[in-house]
């Protein structure tokens, strides 16, 4: 095991060396200089070349992607061009929001998915499974912001039970919190929930149609306990794999919903830090977010050898 | 537990009727990306932050007039070079430092410093020196008359600012006026609060909230669902009729300072030609632009000047709406056939709206335009610092900039030798008379020489609960203050 877990650390590294130098390289070519579009269109040359002094705009390449790393390093992931304030401490404030949403959105998606795909996959051919895909294929197509916006006019609008976006903040308590995110993450859950009950029904179905499957039954369990206790189990890999697909997607790709219901998320930072050229916060966040994936992975690998014992023993 | 949800429960509902009479939520579509006045040009800032937590030696009146602010009274040399301002006394700023002489000497000499990072140098350039003479007065010298140096002053990148707060200016503000700076929760809102100490009229609202809300589809939202009392510069046109239809909202609509253009390459053939911008001009329906691209909020103007000024002239005659004259002038310059050129459009909706329909009527006279949707960023990249497009559109918000048409390497690369030499003029007159006369000629040049096309004024709308007042229907300058803003039972 521990030669496995060196050799996969090794790899780990490389892929945010490499990933760090693209990110770099990808931000740093995008037109756009952070000192003009901060001064606007009256400022003087000299104005401007004295922000860009202020800033460390005006040192090479190499030395500011030096000096960007070795801060990564140490755990110091810049200071803001616009802000003027620590990245980290802005991200960790976004993190309050974007954290706890991911969160929610994937508790709903698990909670929705799973009794659905099950049922589908128990009932194959049957009404409930026409009806299950009819609903899934809707929930993958239908956009989620217009959802978002659909909930907004009806449940905000009209009925008033909920405010129509905005983030309290924790000061305001843990039930505030959920009344404000409980909206977005529900359009973010649905089509998520779509993807994830049709994984999860045909991988169901593909485990179903398996020997042991048919053995089990001949050794005179009944569907349900095969269900239970061989199927399920058996088919949960690639279900796993899409779950920590869509933490990830939850945790960044949240922008359009943060944007519909006004949250100051991790997406709308790195939207707002991009149109304003705040090359720092670009690059750190998405830095962060490469870091957070390739975590993610990671715990998916340890999750797949906690289903599967074969994979346990073979390394 | 449950007592605590009971009483969180009562105290939220509390604040829910009693918030109302005493606090204000206002929504605005950018959010500031620092908090100090006077080293960005994000008009964002000043929307927060001018009169309601900073303040200038002279301020903008709702009109746009030019009154005291920290100084109380001024005196002129006659020869124009010297002014004397007397502050007024017993100010604090909200840090409990006293405010006087030296700060105003502090403020405009970091403005006009070699290392300054103010966007709006200019403004302090013609500056000789600042000079406290006792605690309450600073003798201001030029280095030559300078007719609008009060109006200058007034700007929001011109506020006083003092030594002892300044380095943390950008996250924490320390300033004199009638709010003071609360909290900011990055991404979300920043909160003020009612200065007991201050100088003049107490504000009639303990606190004030600004809320940022990009998204048009969410600003609808919250106004509906009254997450918010209103919204400043409302960035939907097409629902402000169901508000106005709506007895909970008043809709302001009024003017600001930007004249939007369909600005020229005025050095790329053919528009070097005046032929071929005329007939740019003359191809432009601007009153359907209004109407297609911002639902009926605008004026149109025939020159870079704003229509609610005194000195302003309606030249929108010079270039009246007529295809097949613009057809033949065309033909004239020797593009019987039309030509190819680039359209290049920043992301505010009248660029990229009114950029269609521009795109179609110049069709109409054999223009064909390329498109390319830009961000802020590439535009000041590509159109504005490269001079690489043809035309593009813009709106200028800056308070009487025609001064722009005197700088040849401004983009639109207008290069008048006569123009140039008036400006020098106007800047050095004193004279209300004289200078109305100047800037009047200065308007009728550049229309007359069809520099860029002259589209419309954008209008400001916004979206306020009715029973609030106080509110600035036109903007001079960028700023929603909120000193007499409170609510009516």
């Amino acid at each position: 095991m521990l030669p496995y877990l060196i050799k996969r650390l090794g790899s780990l590294i490389v892929s945010l060396f490499v990933a760090s130098l693209v990110i770099f390289a990808c931000i740093e070519i995008v037109p756009g200089d952070p000192a003009s579009f901060m001064l606007g269109v009256n400022a003087q040359p000299d104005t401007v070349n004295a922000l860009r002094e202020e800033l460390g705009l005006n040192t090479s390449h190499t030395q500011r992607y030096v000096s960007w790393i070795s801060g990564l390093l140490k755990g110091d992931l810049g200071t803001s061009y616009t802000y003027r304030s620590p990245v980290s401490d802005i991200v960790a404030d976004r993190l309050q929001v974007s954290v706890p949403l991911a969160l929610y959105a994937l508790t709903l998606t698990i909670l929705i998915a799973f009794p659905v795909g099950v049922l589908a996959a128990a009932w194959r051919g049957s009404a409930v499974d026409l009806f299950v895909m009819g609903a899934t294929q809707l929930g993958i197509a239908v956009p989620n912001f217009w959802f978002a916006i659909l909930m907004v006019i009806v449940f905000a609008i009209n009925l008033g039970w909920f405010s129509a976006g905005g983030f309290p903040g924790w000061d305001a308590g843990i039930l505030a919190v959920i009344k404000a995110l409980t909206l977005p993450a529900v359009a973010l859950a649905l089509p998520q929930a779509s993807i994830l009950a049709r994984v999860m029904r045909s991988s169901l179905l593909d485990t179903l149609s398996e020997d042991y499957i048919r053995s089990a039954r001949a050794k005179g369990l009944s569907r349900r306990q095969v269900m239970w206790r061989h199927a399920l189990r058996n088919a949960m890999i690639p279900v796993l794999t899409i779950i920590g697909l869509q933490f990830s997607f939850l945790l960044a790709g949240a922008i359009i919903i943060e944007n519909v219901f006004f949250l100051p998320g991790l997406g709308r930072l790195v939207f707002q830090a991009i149109t304003q050229r705040d090359l720092i916060v670009v690059e750190s966040v998405v830095m962060l977010l490469v870091f957070a994936v390739v975590l993610v992975n990671f715990l998916v690998d340890l999750a797949y050898a906690w289903v599967d014992p074969r994979l346990r023993e073979r390394s | 537990m449950k007592r605590l949800l009971l009483s969180t429960a009562i105290v939220l509902t509390a604040n829910a009727v009693c918030a109302k009479t005493t606090d204000v939520i206002v929504g605005l579509q950018l959010e500031p990306p620092h908090l100090d006045p006077t080293s960005a040009a994000a008009g964002a800032i000043d929307q927060v932050l001018y009169s309601n937590v900073f303040e200038g030696l002279t301020r903008f009146g709702p009109d746009g007039s030019v009154n005291a602010g920290l100084a109380e009274s001024w005196n002129i040399s006659d020869d124009g070079l010297t002014y004397t301002f007397k502050l007024r006394s017993g100010v604090i700023f909200h840090d409990g430092s006293s405010f006087g002489s030296e700060d105003v000497v502090f403020s405009l000499n970091r403005a006009r410093a070699e290392d300054s990072t103010n966007a709006q140098k200019a403004l302090f350039a013609g500056i000789d020196n600042v000079e406290a003479v006792d605690a309450t007065t600073v003798k201001v010298t030029l280095k030559a008359p300078q007719g609008n140096f009060l109006f200058n002053m007034a700007w929001g990148d011109a506020v006083i600012v003092a030594e002892e707060s300044i380095a943390d200016i950008k996250s924490s503000p320390i300033g004199t006026g009638a709010f003071r700076f609360g909290e900011w929760k990055q991404g979300d809102s920043i909160s003020l609060e009612r200065n007991m100490d201050y100088w003049g009229n107490a504000a009639a609202l303990e606190s004030a909230t600004f809320k940022f809300i990009s998204e048009p589809t969410a600003a609808f939202a919250a106004m509906m669902a009254g997450d918010i009392d209103a919204f400043y510069g409302y960035p939907a046109p097409e629902n402000l009729a169901q508000f106005e239809a709506d007895p909970r909202f008043q809709v302001l609509a009024g003017n600001t300072e930007g004249e939007t253009i369909l600005a020229i390459n005025n050095k790329m053939e053919p528009f070097d030609d005046v032929r071929v911008r005329k007939a740019v001009s003359m191809a432009i329906d601007r009153q359907s632009i209004i109407d297609g691209a911002m639902f009926g909020y605008g004026t149109p103007i025939g020159s870079h000047f704003a229509p609610h000024h005194p000195d302003y002239i309606d030249l929108t005659g010079n270039a009246p709406f007529d295809p097949g004259a613009a057809k033949a002038l065309l033909a004239e310059a020797g593009y019987p056939e039309g030509f190819t050129t680039t359209l290049k459009l920043p992301p505010p909706s009248y660029a990229r709206r009114g950029g269609e329909i521009i795109a179609a009527q110049l069709r109409d006279i054999g223009i064909e335009t390329e498109i390319s949707n830009l961000e802020w960023a590439q535009w000041l990249e590509q159109a504005f610092r490269g001079y690489d497009y043809g035309l593009t559109i813009v709106s200028h918000t800056e308070p009487m900039d025609i001064g722009i048409y005197a700088r040849p390497e401004y983009y639109f690369q207008y290069d008048n030798a006569d123009f140039q030499a008036l400006i020098k003029e106007l800047s050095i007159e004193s004279d209300p008379a004289k200078r109305s006369q100047m800037l009047q000629k200065a308007q009728t040049i550049i229309s007359e020489d069809y520099v860029n096309g002259y589209l419309f004024q954008l209008a400001l709308t916004s979206v306020v609960n009715a029973k609030l007042s106080g509110f600035w229907k036109d903007a001079p300058t960028q700023a929603v203050d909120l000193t007499a803003v409170s609510w009516s039972q």
